[in-house]
């Protein structure tokens, strides 16, 4: 018997080396192409494809899946067929630190696009920054990724020039519904809220000081845990409190009880916050109780531009499943912008991308920085931060259950 | 202490549905000693029974109408559950290391989450739960909402009917007698194993009504809703002294009621203003349980007996 399990054992072993040396030489010869004259690039795709944000997860990669199939269908770049590459962060940020570590290390992903989670994307970072990965995030609101960790000082530096971002940051989309309801819905009494992630207790962050220096007083803050779906206690606090609106820094799960349960606790005050909150989950959860609350968004709605509209047919007529939510618009530019910075190496180039993967990356990244194009949001291109340019922001409001757009503009300091 | 009987009314609320879904990891406890750590699945499995009834009438049914088909299905639902996961889970590894069932619990309770974010349609997010409508009714001196009159109304009944069962019926004193002793209580003539039966069933349909409550309080429903929920619960039973039903809901009150005014008053104290709020209650609710086990070990209703946990 012993000498039976010993064999086995053997065996087991001898075959797994086999495997795993399989593997190695496999990995070897990728990124030189697949026979003929077709080089097949990755781009990597990071979001919370299950759990509580996965609606807003699957619209980003479902629009990152269009971009790179309509890429492919007018041969963009030619010679280079591109391919989406997802995984699933679960909002956790040691899942997408993970998730970045295996990006870096598959030898056919040229750049990746994501995540949605400002905190996730901090993980991802440097993970990126090492290997000179580009990476461009749709979603990632938090000011500190690419000004740094002092930016409210005035020291703003750039961390990781291999990290950009297609959508505005809280430090404008704070100030902005503070400048919308101080003006021109004259509330004066604020309550804040935040879920103490980075996105959310950013965002009431800039929120409160704008909405201060404006002279709004707030009449109380609480702070709340993001998986908790019983609010009734802060809700009563909320009603008591006379406050006209509530600011919520942070996302549509735990927003949408909030809010109704502040409705049920006899408070007239509406709920208002920032991106996150701007999902059709948000009124399914909340039904009457979310009537007249206010979401701010980067970006023009998307009905309102022609580049949107065509992003809109397509999206429908690839036929998926989920609606492309927040940040489909944003995920679909984002890849397109990864598109383009690998095309741009390649006219570079004489028509064909570096040998050496990490030279591909590097020039990926630096041709990054001057790339511009007409895109689903408006006008996408970065400054020197790694920030878009693009700074329109809109006011959107809760109507018969849905979120209709009041008001579009652009930022400006008071 | 602005606001102080809301504030009470919200700790009740929360605090009955904590004591309803503890009630079953009492009971099971009491008898088996087992903690069933899928109970809280249970309790989920519970909330999405009662939604599936939901859509399943026509639309614009009325509450009064759906309310009851609501529970039933719920009801049932988790009780298949259950008592499929005792018979299959729990039942083979009776008799053995006292840790074998504790994992098949945490493993059950993954597989049950995961089951139903595979299988439900469109349980991969939350999904909203009806909701029974209507404005808040003003009390004079406290204001409540019309969902939270459901727990108000179902937990004191089903405790009611509890008590009468386990003090009255044949059954009832049966499962004492399993408690007390099971050996004994299989030397007299009792069937043990329909006992344990019973004592999953009855908490299955308890945290059944608790995900209905939950579902109505916070207007959705989602599969990962048992695993605080059912943290909570457990921490519930402890506090009440597990393996007594009456303890249960007193623990669960008491939790409940104590996570309501720690958001509410504690940031007014001086010097603890930022340890108030909504996110510091469960650290506040977790010292209470600390200081509740250290001045008795046994729980606020517990006996104390040398060969329990």
């Amino acid at each position: 018997m012993r000498h039976r399990s010993l064999l086995i054992l053997t065996t087991t072993v001898t075959v797994g080396a086999l495997t795993l040396s399989a593997c190695g030489s496999r990995d070897d010869k990728s990124g030189g192409g697949e026979g003929g004259d077709k080089t097949t690039v990755v781009i990597g795709l990071d979001a919370p494809l299950t759990g509580d944000l996965s609606a807003l997860g699957q619209g980003i990669k479902n629009s990152s899946e269009l971009a790179v199939k309509i890429a492919n269908k007018d041969n963009e770049v030619d010679g280079v067929t591109f391919k989406i590459q997802a995984l699933d962060d679960q909002g956790q940020a040691g899942t997408g630190q993970q998730n970045a570590t295996k990006f870096v290390g598959d030898d056919e992903v040229i750049g990746a696009v994501g995540p949605l989670n400002s905190h996730v994307g901090q993980s991802m970072q440097k993970v990126f920054g090492n290997a000179d990965m580009v990476q461009v995030s749709p979603a990632n609101t938090a000011p500190e990724l690419t000004q740094g960790p002092d930016w409210q000082k005035g020291k703003k530096k750039r961390l990781f020039d291999t990290y950009y971002r297609t959508c505005a940051t809280d430090a404008v989309q704070g100030p902005y519904a503070a400048q919308y309801l101080f003006d021109k819905r004259k509330f004066k009494k604020a309550y804040i809220i935040d879920d103490k992630k980075t996105y959310g207790a950013g965002l009431a962050g800039t929120f409160t000081d704008e909405f201060k220096k404006l002279g709004g007083k707030v009449v109380g803050t609480d702070h709340i845990n993001p998986d908790d779906r019983d609010f009734s206690a802060v809700a009563t606090k909320v009603a008591k409190s006379k406050a006209d609106f509530v600011y919520y820094g942070g996302e549509y799960p735990a927003g949408a009880p909030l809010s109704a349960q502040i409705s049920k606790a006899g408070s007239k005050a509406l709920v208002v916050g920032g991106d996150a909150l701007y999902s059709e989950e948000y009124t399914k959860l909340g039904k009457k109780n979310v009537e007249g609350d206010l979401a701010t968004s980067v970006g023009a709605p998307l009905e309102s531009l022609d580049t949107a509209k065509t992003f809109m047919q397509n999206y429908k007529k690839a036929g998926y499943k989920l609606p492309y939510e927040a940040y489909g618009g944003y995920a679909y530019d984002s890849t397109r912008a990864v598109i383009l910075a690998v095309k741009a190496v390649v006219d570079k180039n004489d028509g064909k991308l570096p040998d050496s993967m990490d030279d591909a990356r590097k020039q990926v990244t630096e041709a990054m920085q001057d790339v511009t194009f007409d895109g689903v949001t408006g006008q996408v291109g970065f400054d020197g931060y790694g920030d878009t340019t693009n700074k329109q922001l809109s006011v959107y409001e809760v109507k018969s259950g849905k979120h209709e757009p009041v008001q579009t503009g652009t930022f400006k300091e008071s | 202490m602005h606001g102080l009987p809301d504030q009470l009314a919200n700790g009740l609320a929360l605090g009955a549905l904590y004591g309803l879904i503890a009630i079953g990891y009492t009971m099971v406890y009491g008898i088996v000693q087992l903690i069933n750590f899928a109970h809280g699945e249970i309790f989920m499995i519970g909330g999405f029974g009662a939604l599936t009834a939901y859509l399943w009438l026509p639309d614009g049914t009325g509450m009064a109408l759906a309310l009851p088909l609501m529970i039933l299905l719920g009801v049932v639902c988790a009780v298949l559950v259950a008592v499929g996961a005792e018979r299959f889970a729990y039942r083979p590894l009776r008799g053995g290391p006292r840790l074998s069932p504790l994992i098949t619990a945490i493993g059950l309770s993954l597989a049950l989450q995961q089951a139903i974010w595979a299988f439900y349609p469109n349980a991969k997010k939350a999904r909203p739960f009806p909701q029974i409508g209507g404005g808040d009714i003003d009390l004079g001196f406290v204001t409540l909402s019309r969902e939270d009159l459901f727990i108000f109304i179902s937990a004191p009944v089903c405790m009611l009917a509890l008590g009468l069962f386990v003090a009255k019926t044949r059954t009832g004193r049966a499962m004492q007698a399993t408690s007390q002793d099971p050996d004994t209580a299989k030397l007299m003539g009792i069937n043990t194993d329909r006992i344990i039966v019973m004592a999953f069933a009855i908490g299955a349909a308890f945290a059944a009504v608790a995900a209905i409550a939950q579902g109505f309080k916070t207007g959705e429903v989602n599969f990962r809703m048992g695993f605080i929920a059912g943290l909570k619960a457990f921490t519930a039973a402890v506090l009440g002294g597990i393996g007594n039903i009456y303890g249960a809901m007193v623990g669960g009150l008491v939790l409940g009621v104590a996570e309501a005014l720690a958001t509410a008053y504690i940031g007014n104290v001086p010097g603890l203003e930022q340890f108030g709020g909504g996110s510091w209650k469960d650290v506040w609710a977790f010292v209470l349980l600390i200081l509740v086990l250290l001045l008795r070990p046994q729980g606020i209703l517990g006996e104390r007996l040398a060969d329990r946990a």
